[in-house]
Parts: structure tokens; C-alpha cells; sequence
């Protein structure tokens, strides 16, 4: 019996905070950015009024609020944070620190662009810059998923034999400010399903005290660093082991690493990240009526990439259109880079395109998707990359 | 010194050092290039190596410098530095270790 609530209306912001609320990390340390700072407002009056007993750290920067976070974590503390665009960036040096002292912060990152020029509107240039950092990194559609995946998130990150952040992010105000119905879980499933923090090595346990966070010389870094190769390669089987017993609690069908809609036949993919994929979907319903096969591939996790999983999704297509809401500048998107990476030993395998699409919060409507769909349908298409939406 | 390394999957995580690590359990002088020789006669007990020592290299007595603990000391001279009798003197590691 499914243990979701009424459906609501609600905001991606509301719904993060609810889930932190149901979560009650020991502690919360963060510093206020657009399009994240409502996550906080909302998180924080939820501890003003009494319904959850987090200690909540308003720091001076999101460098502090990460090593605030560290500190935490490091003691014992269940702890989550949450940020977006220049915050991540300014938090940068600590995101690597957390992953590789294996510290379990479940953090909501609210995608905005990075300046410059400044922007506050969504793309995903933010958290692609901590794509290399160690964390686990999994893209929502909407705010059932944000919400879904940070409960998830949460047993993910603090399972021993993975022991990382994960990072949960939503598009910056498509998602974060928009209302949509989304269903919470009761609360008291949510505090059943995460149950209690176990940590490995909790520093306040003084009975076993342990050193954290020393120095290494070029004896043992490369040894440490390999160790976090295997805990991130744990995710994936946990991810789809955690899905299961979500779907029990909340009646729901996840069963992967990725989405695929109307992908079995399709002889033409798209493959994109966060809300971007709720208007596929669309374009993709309105070519199927058409009688055109086209479908959609959407990551769920990006970190660690499920290049296997998605190579035998997408190996009997013609064509796929790859779209990155970020750049690498002299270099094709990352997205791009894992799709066709992983289908690199394919011998006769589909086409791949790259498109750049949706830069600082550019709209990409589902006639703009059709009209990729249309392109990459041409076998003489040239390999370079695409706008979608640029004034060219 | 023959340290045993171990492979990656046959220590703690994340650099963890289980028991905790004190200077006590482990010795840090191991990187010196060079060493103070401490001369007990020049020596006015001011205690300013003592005190300056950005380690805990220097050894008292009953409040009075006893000599310097190559265990820990980094070789950075401020001691050197400091004494305002030249009492102290910094000379390379090898020629140090025989004095």
C-alpha cells in the first residue's frame, strides 16, 4: 500500500525542504543563493516551528557552509546542505574534500548558470563543473523526482560501502519556483525508510578515536583516490536496489538508471537531462502521433555514468541528438562526451549529435525538440555542434 | 627506514587513521636537509629556541634546555635565528648525523 500523501501543489523548493524535514538531518549548513535560498526559508521555519530538531548553521559563505558540512559529517552528524551556480562554484574546494573524506551530505543543487555574464536562470554549467569532484550526482524531471530522488539520495550517500555526497539537482526556477502536483510520502515512511544514521568512523565517538582528513604524500594519494573509484562504482547497484524498496513505500515504477519513454522502438533518440526531459516527452508524444519512432533517454544518474546500461538502450537506434545545457568550451558538452563514449565500441552503431541547448534559462520549447528530431534524421548530417534556440 | 605500503583496498577509507595520530606515534623529522647542533657552553638558557620552535624539538630539564629532539625537528632554523648568542648552528644532515 502506497504511503504517499494527498497530491499537492507544490514547489521544487517546497518539496527539498519537506524531504529534508522528513529526513531531520543532525545538521544543516548553507548560505542563501538564488534560485536555492527558499529551500532554507522553508527548511528553517520547519526548525523554528518545531518540526524538526536539525541545527541549522547560517554561515558566511557556501566555502563555509561545505566545511561546515565536513565538520559535521565528520562527527557522526546525518548532514545536508543545498546551493546552486556561484555557490557550488565557491564551495568547489570543500566539494572535493567531502568526497574524498567519504562524508555522506546529501545536497540539493538548484541548477542556475555560472556567471558571466551574470544570470541567475537555469542551465547546468554549475553542477557539470563538480562532475569530476567524487560526488554522486542524479538530475530530476520535476518535483515528484527531486523529491523522490533526495529521499533516495540520502541512504545512497550514507550506505557504507559507497559513503559519498550526492549531489540532487533540479532546474533552477522551471523547477525550484514552479508549482506543480507533486505527492510527499508520510512522514513517518520517509524517517522509516532513511532510518538512523550509521556512520563509519564518527569522530566524536572518543571511545574510538580516529585522525581524519591527514595529509598524504604521493605514497598513499593515488591508493586513496582509487578507493573512491570503487565506492562511486557501488552506486549504481544501490541506486536500483533503493529504487525497488522505494517503489514499495510510494507505489511508484522506478527501475533504472536512467528513464526511457517510447525508446524500445525508436529509431531516433534524445538524450537529456532535468526538466528539459518533461518537454521531450511531448515532442516525442507529438512525432509518435505522426507515426515518426522517436524516444527519449533520460539520466537519472550522471555520476557515476551508466555507460553500460545506456549503450544497450540506445545500440539499435539510427540517430541520437545529445543535449547539454552546458559548455566545454573547445570541446563538445559532457553529456555528449559520455554518450559517445559509450558507444564507441559499437561497430555499427547510431549516429551521434551534439546540441547546446537552454543556456541561462534559454526556453526550449517541444516544437524546438521536433525540429532536432527532424535534423538528425538526415544521414549526411555534419558533426559539429548544434544550438538549439540561438540566434544564428 | 623500510615502510611497508599497503594496497588500496587494504587500508581505511578517506586516509582514516583508526586509534587516532599523535606526533607521538608517529615521528616527523624524517624530512630535515639540515640540522641545528645546539652548543651547551655558548648557551645563556634564554629559552627563545624553546619558545619559537614551531615544533617540540627542544628538550628541558628542570626549565632549562637539555638538547634537541631529532624526532621531530624540521630543520627550519628558526632557532638559529632566534638565539641571540649564536648557540645554535644549522649544518647539512649528513655531516650533522655524525656530530
Amino acid at each position: 500500500m502506497s504511503r504517499r500523501q494527498e497530491r499537492e501543489v507544490l514547489t521544487g523548493h517546497q518539496v527539498v525542504a519537506n524531504a529534508m524535514r522528513q529526513i531531520a538531518p543532525d545538521v544543516v549548513a548553507a548560505y542563501p543563493i538564488t534560485p536555492q535560498s527558499e529551500i532554507m526559508e522553508y527548511f528553517a521555519q520547519f526548525v523554528a516551528d518545531g518540526e524538526v530538531d536539525s541545527e541549522v548553521i547560517t554561515v558566511e559563505s557556501e566555502h563555509s557552509a561545505m566545511s561546515a558540512c565536513v565538520g559535521s559529517s565528520a562527527a557522526g552528524a546525518r548532514t545536508m546542505t543545498a546551493t546552486a551556480s556561484q555557490g557550488l562554484a565557491l564551495m568547489m574546494e570543500i566539494v572535493y574534500i567531502a568526497a574524498s573524506m567519504r562524508a555522506p551530505i546529501v545536497m540539493a543543487i538548484c541548477n542556475r548558470a555560472l556567471s558571466g555574464p551574470i544570470n541567475i536562470h537555469a542551465d547546468h554549467s554549475d553542477s557539470m563543473a563538480a562532475r569530476d569532484s567524487g560526488v554522486i550526482q542524479v538530475y530530476g524531471e520535476d518535483a515528484q523526482e527531486a523529491y523522490d530522488l533526495t529521499v533516495i539520495a540520502q541512504r545512497l550517500a550514507e550506505n557504507h560501502d559507497i559513503l559519498l555526497p550526492v549531489m540532487v539537482t533540479l532546474d533552477g526556477f522551471t523547477l525550484t519556483h514552479s508549482a506543480q502536483v507533486a505527492q510527499l510520502l508520510q512522514d513517518d515512511a520517509v524517517r522509516e525508510f532513511v532510518g538512523e544514521y550509521d556512520p563509519l568512523y564518527p569522530l566524536l565517538d572518543t571511545d574510538n578515536p580516529t585522525t581524519q582528513g591527514p595529509f598524504d604524500m604521493p605514497d598513499y594519494y593515488f591508493e586513496h583516490k582509487r578507493q573512491q573509484v570503487d565506492a562511486i562504482g557501488n552506486a549504481p547497484e544501490k541506486f536500483l536496489e533503493l529504487q525497488e524498496e522505494f517503489n514499495q513505500l510510494a507505489g511508484t515504477d522506478y527501475d533504472g538508471l536512467y528513464e526511457g519513454y517510447k525508446l524500445e522502438d525508436a529509431d531516433y533518440a534524445m538524450v537529456v537531462l532535468g526538466s528539459t526531459a518533461g518537454t521531450a516527452k511531448d515532442t516525442v508524444d507529438m512525432l509518435r502521433e505522426k507515426g515518426e519512432k522517436v524516444g527519449l533517454l533520460k539520466p537519472w544518474m550522471f555520476r557515476p555514468f551508466p555507460a553500460e546500461e545506456i549503450r544497450e538502450a540506445l545500440e539499435g537506434v539510427e540517430a541520437v541528438a545529445v543535449l547539454d545545457r552546458s559548455l566545454s568550451f573547445g570541446s563538445n558538452g559532457p553529456l555528449y562526451l559520455e554518450i559517445s563514449s559509450a558507444l564507441s565500441d559499437l561497430d555499427d552503431g547510431p549516429r551521434i549529435y551534439n546540441y547546446t541547448f537552454g543556456l541561462g534559462g534559454r526556453d526550449t520549447t517541444a516544437e524546438d525538440l521536433a525540429g532536432t528530431f527532424e535534423e538528425i534524421t538526415d544521414e549526411e548530417l555534419e558533426k559539429k555542434m548544434r544550438y538549439i534556440g540561438l540566434r544564428a | 627506514m623500510a615502510i611497508d605500503l599497503k594496497k588500496y583496498d587494504e587500508i581505511p577509507i578517506a586516509g582514516v587513521v583508526p586509534g587516532g595520530s599523535t606526533p607521538e606515534m608517529n615521528k616527523t623529522g624524517d624530512w630535515r636537509s639540515e640540522r641545528p647542533i645546539w652548543d651547551e657552553e655558548t648557551c645563556i638558557q634564554c629559552l627563545q629556541c624553546w619558545q619559537n620552535c614551531p615544533d617540540a624539538a627542544f628538550e628541558t630539564e628542570e626549565g632549562e634546555i637539555a638538547g634537541i629532539n631529532y624526532d621531530y625537528c624540521k630543520g627550519c632554523g628558526i632557532c638559529e635565528n632566534i638565539c641571540p648568542v649564536d648557540a645554535i648552528s644549522m649544518v647539512p644532515e649528513e655531516e650533522g648525523e655524525d656530530e
